[in-house]
């Protein structure tokens, strides 16, 4: 199927060239952190991970979103998902690819990677997070091509990938609830020492999640013939609202957790936070707009009227991204390693090659996006499935549009006969 | 049957071939045969930790050992073969006999091409500039 | 024809085995190559009592710190991605959980000096995954830098922040004309720590900074009852970093 993605516009390959380019200048960026060591981060003594760990962590939930479109397909048999889940595969390798990035770009020796491998260590969090996170990429890859390619064949799913497709289906709890070990472990670091991390981790995920699949697609949608049924979108927004409400919700708890108990060690990260401790405000602005836009965005999400206005979708999820990443991908690190064991604070900024290599870790994801959904779609406007009707509504919708339409063209041609 | 492209195609295969033979007819042509590299061998010691040959053979797998041994078994006495013993030190046993680098081990690894990373933290005899 | 193909699996089975465990056991049983140094010391357990009332100003500290940076090769870099086996620390930045408003004065103001504290449940072993980071049976926690891969994980799993990573090229930092030949420097993107002097210890010599404090610190085995830490620990009131989190340290202070 790969030739699909060889064929495409003008408009296709400048989009992977535009990617290229970035990727490229953010190599230049990395190849100097690996001549020169990782100096040119703003990490230090201190916050000793930073903007790559936190992106990892973010994308981790990415990669596991994908599931919300899987499950209730397989395990439900919500049929309307139908169309839908090859996209949630397909991101989630391109998340799983991201993530492995940002860990290899994180690391001081990526020469000795594989040490891991070489001395496995099944005490260490961070080998069964290899271990989840490459499995969930084998799993996905496998199941997402060999499906996409019986489609393509008019041939059913092969029976044998079943146990494969549930195993994956569990395995994406897994991979967060594992990348959340990684932190909730740690004595000594009270933001995260708290059991509901998992949880609220995968609440997020599940919000930001497919709210970023939703985006891409929306996007993917107005390049392509694929159009996304209706009361997939619907139900997908709902979870979305759902598991925002939770992810809040267990906010909340710690929150009440900490303050309630007025033990100092659980909370001083969240004063340091919200509003900033010894001096320091760095991030008090970022994790007020954290809380202003969550609240912004389940306010639209649990309001029928507005959940289901098209329009304003887009913009109600970007909001929802930006919160979540913002307490996610920025917030959580920080606060984990300020106040310092010493009880001091060391603020941390990304620099700007810290975010240029990042920036070619998320193009690279980018492209992989790319040319996995043009191959999805390829294959989907080949069979002719989840395709736009030139009503708006997609093939999947079953709608009467057109008859609609018929039956007023016919009624106006009688009057005005 | 006639061949599509035929004449590209052979020209392309000829090209590719040629270019993967390169590197052995430069080898064989160009560069003069192999010599063993002339190596200053300490002047007041005759014999290594082991036997030349085991030395030539196994010193990296032995200096592999060493370091496991000396760093996570806590031994830091070798025993060789012939009974005598040394202490286990890349900079304090090795190199106290072979005290130019330079001019063993560098000239060695450099006609193999390896470049052991090694001195990237300990430090070589002849010191750091 | 049974029997036949069950010996061969059979066979096959230990010269599978026997593959397996010969390199091992060529390398460890019978006669080992290697041995402990006789001359060197070693314990059960080591363990630290530092004694704040005698060492507690910020000079004593840098000294110590310089003797034990100086031996180790550990670089100087200025800022907050510096590298340090042993510094000082104020009260509340040392003992943040154990302050209270009306402490001694005097006590509140000493610098205490700080480094590993070579845990009896070190999280930074915990969650190392090459295993770069170990303990030893002696207790101390060692760092193999061959292996290390520059993950940090240690360091954020490290409740005492006392380990170092080299976001550049250490020798940067280092007096290339003053180095200790004897040990090595480390290169960037590995962690390092303090090590409790292994390789001193391996030949015989206490560690630098016990030697260097003049008995302000006292090193010893906590498993032998007639050591001189065992000693102080009875005669003294001690306290030791942290006790909440449950890693028991090796390093108390007398205060
Ligand atoms: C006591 C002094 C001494 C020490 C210690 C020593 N060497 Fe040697 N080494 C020698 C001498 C002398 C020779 C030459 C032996 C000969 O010619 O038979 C030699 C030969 C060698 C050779 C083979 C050179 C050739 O001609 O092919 C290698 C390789 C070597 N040493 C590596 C090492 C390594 C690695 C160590 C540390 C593990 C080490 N040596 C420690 C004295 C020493
Ligand atoms: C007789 C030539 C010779 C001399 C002398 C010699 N080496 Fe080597 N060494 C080699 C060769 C050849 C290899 C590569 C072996 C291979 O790749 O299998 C090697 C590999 C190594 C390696 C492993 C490197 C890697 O990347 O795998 C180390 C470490 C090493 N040598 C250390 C030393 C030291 C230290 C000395 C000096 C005391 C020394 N060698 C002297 C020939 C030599
Ligand atoms: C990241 C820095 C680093 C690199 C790279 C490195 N070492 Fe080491 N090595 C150390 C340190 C630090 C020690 C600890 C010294 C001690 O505790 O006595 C050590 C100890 C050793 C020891 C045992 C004790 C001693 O004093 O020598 C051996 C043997 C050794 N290294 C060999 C090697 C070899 C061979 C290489 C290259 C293949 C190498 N090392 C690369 C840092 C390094």
């Amino acid at each position: 199927m790969l030739e699909i993605a060889l064929k495409g516009s003008k408009r296709y390959y400048g989009w992977i060239a535009f990617l290229l380019v970035l990727i490229g200048i953010g190599s230049m960026a990395y190849v100097n952190q690996l001549m020169v060591g990782l100096k040119t981060t703003g990490m230090s003594r201190d916050v000793s991970w930073g903007f790559y760990i936190s992106q990892f962590t973010y994308l981790v939930g990415l990669a596991a979103s994908g599931v919300m479109i899987v499950l209730p397909h397989y395990f439900h048999n919500y049929k309307k998902n139908k169309h839908m889940v090859i996209f949630g595969e397909f991101m989630a390798i391109a998340a799983c690819v991201m993530c492995m990035l940002f860990i290899a770009v994180d690391v001081g020796q990526p020469t000795r990677m594989l040490n891991v491998m070489l001395y496995p260590t099944p005490n260490s969090i961070l080998f069964w997070d290899m271990t989840v996170l490459c499995g969930y990429l084998g799993l996905n890859l496998m199941v997402g091509w060999i499906c996409l390619e019986a489609d393509r064949q008019r041939l059913p799913h092969p029976k044998w990938l079943k146990p494969f497709i549930y195993t994956s289906i569990i395995w994406a709890f897994s991979i967060h609830t594992v990348t959340a070990f990684l932190y909730q472990g740690l004595p000594g670091r009270h933001y995260w020492l708290t059991a509901i991390l998992a949880a609220r981790f995968l609440a997020s995920a599940f919000c930001s999640g497919p709210a970023i699949l939703l985006l891409v697609l929306k996007i993917t949608e107005k390049f392509t013939t694929f159009q996304m049924p209706k009361d997939a979108v619907k139900t997908l927004v709902k979870i979305i609202m759902y598991a925002m409400c939770v992810n809040m919700f267990f906010f909340l708890l710690e929150v009440f957790t900490s303050f309630y108990s007025n033990i100092p060690g659980h909370m001083h990260p969240i004063i340091y936070l919200f509003s900033g401790a010894h001096g320091h405000h760095e991030l008090v602005p970022y994790m007020w707009t954290f809380i202003g836009f969550a609240f912004l965005s389940i306010a639209l999400l649990v309001t029928p009227k507005l959940r289901e206005n098209h329009k304003l979708l887009p913009w109600t999820l970007c909001i929802l991204v930006i919160a979540t990443w913002l307490d996610k991908g920025l917030g959580l690190v920080i606060g984990g390693f300020n106040p310092t064991p010493f009880d001091t604070i060391t603020p941390y900024m990304p620099t700007g090659k810290e975010l240029l290599v990042s920036m070619m870790v998320y193009a690279i994801g980018a492209l992989i996006v790319t040319v996995l959904f043009k191959i999805a779609t390829g294959v989907k406007a080949e069979m002719g499935h989840s395709q736009a009707l030139p009503c708006g509504c997609s093939t999947e919708d079953f709608c009467d549009c057109a008859e609609k339409a018929e039956a007023a063209a016919e009624a106006a041609a009688t009057v005005e006969a | 049957m006639k061949m599509h492209y035929g004449f590209p195609i052979i020209v392309g295969l000829g090209l590719f071939i040629g270019l993967l033979c390169l590197p052995f007819v430069i080898g064989k042509g160009i560069t003069k045969e192999y010599k063993q590299p002339e190596l200053k061998l300490p002047a007041n010691e005759k014999e290594c930790i082991e036997s030349k040959e085991f030395m030539r053979r196994e010193h990296m797998q032995l200096l592999n050992d060493w370091r496991d041994w000396a760093l996570r078994d806590g031994k830091r006495i070798y025993t060789n073969h012939a009974g005598k013993e040394f202490t286990i030190s890349l900079q304090n046993t090795c190199m106290k006999c072979h005290n130019n680098k330079a001019d063993f081990c560098d000239k060695c690894h450099t006609d193999a091409g390896v470049s052991p990373y090694c001195w990237d933290c300990h430090i070589q005899p002849e010191g750091l500039k | 024809m049974k029997n036949n193909r069950r010996a061969f699996i059979k066979l096959a089975g230990i010269a599978a085995a026997g593959l397996a465990l010969a390199p091992k056991a060529m390398a460890s049983s019978g006669a080992s190559p290697v041995k402990k140094n006789p001359a060197g010391i070693t314990a059960k357990r080591w363990a630290m009592v530092i004694d704040s009332t005698k060492l507690h100003t910020k000079e004593d500290i840098a000294k110590l710190a310089e003797v034990c940076h100086s031996i180790h090769n550990v670089p100087h870099i200025e800022g907050n991605q510096n590298v340090k086996w042993i510094w000082g620390a104020p009260y509340a930045q040392a003992f943040p959980e154990q302050e209270n408003p009306h402490l001694a004065e005097e006590v509140h103001e000493r610098e205490y000096i700080l480094l590993c504290n070579h845990c009896e449940n070190p999280p930074c072993v915990r969650v190392c995954p090459t295993q770069a980071t170990y303990k030893r049976p002696d207790g101390i926690v060692a760092m193999d830098y061959h292996r290390c891969i520059g993950c940090r994980y240690c360091m954020a799993g490290c409740p005492y922040g006392s380990r170092s990573f080299n976001w550049g090229e250490p020798r940067e930092g280092l007096d290339l004309s003053k180095l200790n030949p004897e040990f090595p420097t480390r290169m960037r993107g590995v962690v390092e720590k303090c090590n409790f002097c292994v390789e001193r210890l391996a030949v015989g010599k206490l560690p630098a900074c016990v030697e260097a404090s003049e008995g302000a610190i006292v090193f010893g085995d906590l498993s032998d009852p007639d050591s001189d830490v065992r000693k102080v620990l009875r005669e003294r009131f001690t306290i030791r970093r942290k006790p909440a989190v449950g890693t028991e340290p090796g390093v108390y202070y007398i205060i």
